[in-house]
C-alpha cells in the first residue's frame, strides 16, 4: 500500500486481506460481484474475480441477504452482507433485530451469528430523505448487534478486519461522501479492537464525542478555535456500541465540559445516551451543561442549501462551543 | 403421485411412532397448562403430525431445519430430547436454550434444529443461508424451512424462494397449509387457490399434496430431499393438512367451520395411520399398546425432570448476549 489511500480502497484491502486468510469468509449483496463492477461503489471490486463463488451478487432482497448471512454464519461461516445504503436496512429489520442480535441469547448461546453488514449513508449527496439518514441509534439500542463507524481510512481497515473476527454481530457504518478523502494508509493486518475509542486530538477546555465523517468537522472547529486560545479534545468513538465509557469519562473528567456531535438527528441520538451517563457519572465534575449537536429532526432534504443546512459542520460546531465557552464571544 | 417412492412397513412404523409422540406431547401440554403446573404459550400442532414425521425419516441428524412457533411437532419428529424440550417448555436452566428461548425458540443444533422463530416466515430467508453453507462447503445436507399458509403471504417468502432457486440451493420449502392464518381463513387471506402453483413463478418444482396421508408426504419429501442432496435445487412443497384447535392455547377456535372441524378430527392421521398399520399386519394392537405406554412414561419423565429443575441464575441476564459477558 502506498502511503495514502482511500477509504473506498482501505474497505477492498481488509476484505481481500480478511479473505485471503480465512477460507470461511464469505460476500454477498447487491451488485458486488465483478460481473455487477464490484459494488456500486467498488467496495468489493476484484474480490469475486480473486476468490470466486465466496462473493456473490444477489438480487434486490434485503431480508434475504441479512437471511442468508445469518444462516451462513449459524453452519460456521463468517458472511460479510452489503445492504447498500442504511436506509435499506430498515427492509431488514427483523432479520437483523429479532434474529441476527437475538439467536445467541435465545439459543442459550449454542449458536451465533458471526457476520458484519456494511451499509453506507450519510447527507451531502442530494440524495433526499431516504437515501442518506444515520440510523446507529436503533441498532445501538439493541441488544445483541455491535455498532461500528470508522472516520478515516486506517480506521475503516483496521475496524472491519476487527468487525470480521468478532464472534457477534456487526452493523459497520460507512461514510458515502467520504469515500475517497485521503488519509494515511493502514499498516497491513494492523486490526483496531473493537471498542476502544481514540483521542484524534488533545485538549483541555472541552471534549467533543463524535465518530463517522463528524470527526472530521470536530476536528476542523478544534483547529479553528485553538487560534483563540482553546483547547478542544476530539474523541473518536470508532465503535458506537458498545461505546468506550473509560475513555469519555476520563476526558470529560479533564476538561470538565461536553458536546456531542453525530449526523443523525438529536433527540433520543447515541449523543443523548452518553450525555446521560456522563452526567451520572461526573455531575458534580461538569463546568458546563452537556450540549449535543445533530441532523436537524426532518428527513435529509434535497434542496442543496437545505441540505447543507441539515448536518453539523465545523462552523456549526465552532460556534457551539464558543457559545459554551465564552458567551461573549458569540456575537 | 403414483410414481411417489413409498415407505415400507418399518418406515411406516417409524413415522407412526413420531406422530404419536407428536400427539401424547400435545395432549400432555394442554394438561400441564391448563393445571398451571407450566406457564407458557402453547401453539399447539396437533392435526398436522403426518407431515415432519414423514419428512424426518428421510433426513439425517446433520440435516438442518427452521421451524416456527408452532413447531414442536417439527422438533419432535427431528429428534430434540424431551428431557431438554420440555425443561425449555418449563424455562428451566436444564433446557436447550437454559430456558432463554422458551416455547418460540426451542434451538438444539445437536439434532438439526437451528431456528425457531416467532416471526411468521423468518424460518424462510435463514434456512437459505445454512443450505447456501451447505452448498459452499459440499457437506452434503438438506435444510427444511417449516412455514404455515399464513406465511407465505408475507415478503420474506418471495425473497428467499427467488434467491433459493436462482442459487439452486439444497433447501425444501414445506408450507403446512393448516387453513388458517391465526383466525382467519386460507381462503379470506390467499387469493390462489393452491400456494404450491406459487412455485412456477419462482422457477422451481412445487406441488400441493395431502399432507396427512403419510405415503404420498414420505414420497413428495423423498423426492425433494434426494433432489436438494444432488444439487438440483429448491422444492416448495404445499402440504395440506388442519389445525384442530384454535391459534393457540386458550383461543377455542369459535371463528373455525364447525363441521369442517369436525370432520378434520374425526379422520385424525394418528388414529387412522395405526388402525393401517395394525389392519395391514404392521404392527400389532399389542405393539402399538407399547408404543404408546412407553411414550407417555417418557413423558412423565421429562416434564418431572423440567418441574424439578432449577430456574437459570439471575446472571443468566447477562451472559450471552454478546461471547463476552456484560459488565
Amino acid at each position: 500500500m502506498t502511503s495514502k489511500t482511500t477509504i473506498v480502497q482501505a474497505l477492498n484491502q481488509a476484505l481481500d486481506d480478511a479473505m485471503a486468510a480465512d477460507p470461511s469468509i464469505i460476500v454477498l449483496g447487491e451488485d458486488v460481484a465483478d460481473r455487477e463492477e464490484g459494488g456500486v461503489m467498488g467496495v468489493t471490486k476484484g474480490l469475486s474475480t480473486k476468490y470466486g463463488d465466496r462473493v456473490r451478487s444477489t438480487p434486490i432482497s434485503e431480508q434475504a441477504i441479512v437471511g442468508a448471512a445469518i444462516g451462513a454464519s449459524l453452519a460456521g461461516y463468517k458472511p460479510v452482507a452489503e445492504i447498500m445504503l442504511m436506509n435499506f436496512t430498515t427492509v431488514a429489520m427483523d432479520m437483523i433485530v429479532n434474529h441476527a442480535a437475538k439467536l445467541r441469547f435465545m439459543s442459550g448461546g449454542q449458536t451465533h451469528v458471526p457476520i458484519v453488514i456494511r451499509t453506507m449513508t450519510g447527507a451531502g449527496f442530494s440524495v433526499g430523505g431516504q437515501h442518506s439518514d444515520y440510523l446507529e441509534a436503533w441498532f445501538a439500542h439493541t441488544a445483541g448487534i455491535k455498532v461500528v463507524a470508522p472516520a478515516d481510512p486506517a480506521e475503516a481497515y483496521g475496524l472491519l478486519l476487527s468487525s470480521i473476527d468478532d464472534p457477534d454481530p456487526v452493523l459497520f457504518i460507512e461514510n458515502m461522501p467520504s469515500y475517497w478523502t485521503q488519509g494515511a494508509a493502514p499498516e497491513q493486518g494492523k486490526r483496531i479492537p473493537l471498542g476502544q475509542a481514540r483521542i484524534a486530538r488533545e485538549g483541555s477546555d472541552l471534549t467533543i464525542v463524535t465518530y463517522s465523517r463528524m470527526v472530521g468537522e470536530a476536528l476542523a472547529a478544534a483547529e479553528a478555535l485553538s487560534k483563540d486560545g482553546l483547547s478542544i479534545e476530539v474523541v473518536d468513538l470508532r465503535t458506537i456500541a458498545p461505546w468506550d465509557r473509560d475513555t469519555v469519562l476520563q476526558s470529560v473528567a479533564k476538561t470538565g465540559r461536553l458536546l456531542t456531535v453525530h449526523e443523525a438527528t438529536k433527540p433520543f441520538g447515541v449523543g443523548s445516551e452518553i450525555a446521560a451517563e456522563v452526567n451520572e457519572e461526573l455531575f458534580g465534575r461538569l463546568k458546563s451543561p452537556i450540549r449535543r449537536l445533530g441532523g436537524a429532526f426532518c428527513a435529509v432534504p434535497f434542496s442543496k442549501p437545505l441540505e447543507d443546512a441539515f448536518a453539523p459542520t465545523a462552523r456549526t460546531i465552532e460556534a457551539e462551543i464558543r457559545s459554551i465557552l465564552s458567551p461573549e464571544l458569540t456575537h | 403421485m403414483s410414481n411417489y417412492p413409498k415407505p415400507d412397513a418399518a418406515t411406516l412404523v417409524k413415522i407412526y411412532e413420531k406422530m404419536e409422540l407428536i400427539r401424547q406431547n400435545d395432549e400432555r401440554a394442554h394438561k400441564v397448562v391448563k393445571a398451571g403446573r407450566i406457564i407458557m404459550p402453547y401453539y399447539s400442532p396437533r392435526g398436522q403430525e403426518v407431515i415432519p414425521s414423514a419428512i424426518s425419516v428421510s433426513l439425517t441428524a446433520q440435516d438442518y431445519i427452521c421451524t416456527i412457533y408452532r413447531g414442536t411437532h417439527d422438533m419432535l419428529a427431528k429428534g430434540v430430547p424431551l428431557k431438554l424440550l420440555w425443561a425449555e417448555l418449563a424455562g428451566r436452566v436444564t433446557g436447550t436454550c437454559k430456558g432463554k428461548g422458551g416455547p418460540m425458540h426451542i434451538t438444539h443444533p445437536e439434532t438439526g434444529v437451528m431456528v425457531t422463530t416467532g416471526v411468521v416466515g423468518s424460518s424462510m430467508p435463514i434456512a437459505n443461508g445454512l443450505a447456501w453453507a451447505s452448498q459452499l462447503s459440499g457437506d452434503g445436507r438438506v435444510t427444511i424451512a417449516n412455514f404455515g399458509d399464513g406465511a407465505a403471504n408475507i415478503g420474506a417468502f418471495h425473497e428467499s424462494l427467488n434467491m433459493a432457486a436462482l442459487w439452486k440451493l439444497p433447501v425444501i420449502f414445506v408450507c403446512q397449509n393448516n387453513r388458517y392464518a391465526e383466525h382467519t381463513t386460507f381462503a379470506n387471506s390467499t387469493a390462489v387457490e393452491r400456494i404450491g402453483d406459487r412455485a412456477a413463478s419462482y422457477g422451481m418444482p412445487g406441488i400441493t399434496i395431502d399432507g396427512n396421508d403419510p405415503d404420498v408426504m414420505y414420497g413428495a419429501a423423498k423426492i425433494a430431499i434426494d433432489r436438494a442432496r444432488a444439487g438440483e435445487g429448491p422444492t416448495l412443497i404445499e402440504a395440506m393438512t388442519y389445525r384442530f384447535n384454535g391459534h393457540l392455547l386458550g383461543d377455542d377456535g369459535h371463528y373455525m367451520d364447525k363441521e369442517e372441524r369436525q370432520r378434520a378430527i374425526a379422520a385424525d392421521p394418528v388414529a387412522r395411520l395405526r388402525k393401517r398399520l395394525i389392519d395391514e399386519g404392521a404392527l400389532s394392537e399389542a405393539d402399538a399398546v407399547r408404543i404408546e405406554t412407553d411414550i407417555s412414561a417418557q413423558l412423565d419423565e421429562a416434564i418431572e425432570f423440567a418441574l424439578q429443575s432449577e430456574y437459570p441464575a439471575l446472571d443468566e441476564i447477562r451472559r450471552d448476549v454478546f461471547a463476552h459477558e456484560l459488565a
